[in-house]
């Protein structure tokens, strides 16, 4: 019998998505369809309003005043890249944590062969990064903290908000990389004295992928900016220069217009549901796979282990039994889908002391429910039974 | 036939967030094609009653919403 599945790899992204969102991608594919910002016809208005009301809607879910600020691209790994390519040089200390993707990571080893100072703050065992700590790195040169919100791991929230005074006093730009927590936890910019708010529309916005992007607060002076592409954007036509205001200086070429659109029904879903409710059933599931997890012997629960205090991410290991093993016998005899090993973030693992083998990890969204966090325990400790 | 008047914009965002501010107002409104002979820019403008601008203007600076220009519209 072909039992229904389980999908628990919302951190790499979110499944299903709310049926709007696959119905207003339908309807801009065939009523819509014309490029935005260009030309003046009916039909590319109509397709520019659904880009501006989506970077309405991404403004509103953050305390972001001036939705101008926000600028579209494929994903969060595109506006990390264009907030840390575009802004740091040679001779410029950034500082960062031990829990990073490699989104974060792997552009700032690049650029530190080109003369970049990097320091790797290290966290405890759980994921966390000390406020303190980030002070005491500081240099005179130090011009930007950037940090993971919540870890791809184990969803280890970090305090922001101490971060990012920490960082205003220091005069430095505060660059979080909201991938996992956008949509799933409130964040404002302004109360978290966020600068520079890299997201993803594909997770927990509900978003398709191919949509996602950075949102640069105002002490981010955009003639400091150096835009990753230069192109076509609708605007100043006449010139051959790249046009010196956003979104346009960051955003060149058609833009992926339906992906928006589904972007745009996913942002109404989240605000229509509350990022608020959103946590609190989030929790609810997160904190009943930790308690069965917990009971279940010969399993090794990494991070936190508190739902109040991460994501609905949650990594373990069965004692003795590789996680790729654990991953494919989830997945065939039980119908659960999760993702398995590294997760793009070898360093994290180092911090949590599962590398190099990694973890199995289970990723919630709003659309899972009780009932299944029940029949995936069940499926744990049937196989650490088996293993035993 | 009321004299007609356009606003022009740096980018259709600012454009996008005019209308929505003059709708918001109830003040007659279209976003057209920049006219040629104002711009050689392929976006969009804002046109409204001319007897309307002093007013726009104002609740636009307020809004931070950047203007180029605005021009009145030769009577057709």
């Amino acid at each position: 019998m072909e039992k229904k599945i389980i999908y628990f790899d919302n951190a790499a992204t979110s499944y299903p998505k709310p049926e709007e969102v696959a119905q207003a991608m339908v309807h801009f594919s065939r009523e819509i369809g014309a490029s935005p910002g260009r030309s003046g016809h009916r039909l590319a208005i109509e397709a520019g309003r659904v880009v501006f009301e989506a970077r309405e809607k991404i403004s509103q879910l953050f305390g972001v005043k001036d939705s101008s600020r926000v600028v579209f691209g494929l994903n969060a790994t595109e506006g990390i890249n264009q907030g840390l390519q575009g802004l740091l040089r040679p001779g410029d200390h950034v500082i960062t944590s031990s829990m990073e993707h490699n989104s974060v990571m792997r552009p700032l080893r690049a650029m530190e062969k080109e003369g970049l100072e990097v320091t790797v703050l290290p966290c405890t065992t759980e994921g966390l990064l000390d406020p303190l700590d980030v002070r005491k790195a500081s240099r005179k040169n130090t011009k930007m903290v950037v940090l993971n919100h919540a870890s791809n791991v184990v969803g280890t929230l970090q305090p922001l908000a101490e971060i990012g005074k920490v960082c205003r006093r220091q005069g430095v730009l505060f660059f979080v990389d909201a991938a996992q927590s956008a949509g799933a936890v409130p964040i404002d910019m302004e109360r978290e004295m966020i600068d520079l708010l890299a997201f993803t529309g594909h997770k927990a916005l509900f978003g398709p992928q191919g949509t996602g992007g950075l949102i640069l607060g105002e002490r981010v002076d955009e003639k400091d900016l150096v835009p990753m592409k230069r192109g076509g954007t609708g605007s100043r036509s006449e010139m051959e220069e790249q046009p010196d205001f956003l979104p346009d200086l960051c955003e060149s070429g058609t833009p992926n217009t339906v992906g928006l659109a589904g972007l745009l029904a996913g942002l109404d879903f989240v605000l229509k549901e509350g990022v608020e409710r959103i946590q609190e059933h989030e929790r609810g599931l997160t904190d009943r796979l930790l308690r069965g997890l917990l009971e279940t012997p010969g399993v090794a629960v990494y991070g936190l282990r508190d739902a109040r205090k991460q994501l609905a991410t949650v990594s373990f290991n069965l004692q003795g039994v590789a996680p790729s093993e654990v991953g494919l016998r989830l997945d065939e005899e039980y119908g659960i889908l999760c993702r398995v090993g590294l997760h793009c973030s070898p360093s994290s693992h180092r911090t949590l002391g599962t590398f190099p083998e990694g973890t199995v990890r289970f990723s919630m969204s709003y659309l899972n429910r009780p009932a299944e966090m029940d029949r995936a325990l069940q499926a744990v400790g049937e196989l650490a039974r088996k293993e035993a | 036939m009321m004299p007609m008047g356009v606003i022009l914009f740096p980018s259709v965002h600012f454009a996008l967030r005019a209308e929505k501010l003059v709708k918001a107002k109830g003040i007659s409104h279209k976003l057209i094609p920049v006219p040629r002979h104002l711009s050689s820019d392929c976006g969009v403008c804002l046109r409204i009653p001319w007897e309307k601008r002093e007013e726009v203007l104002g609740f636009l600076a307020q809004a931070g919403v950047k203007v180029d220009s605005s021009h009145p519209l030769p009577e057709r």
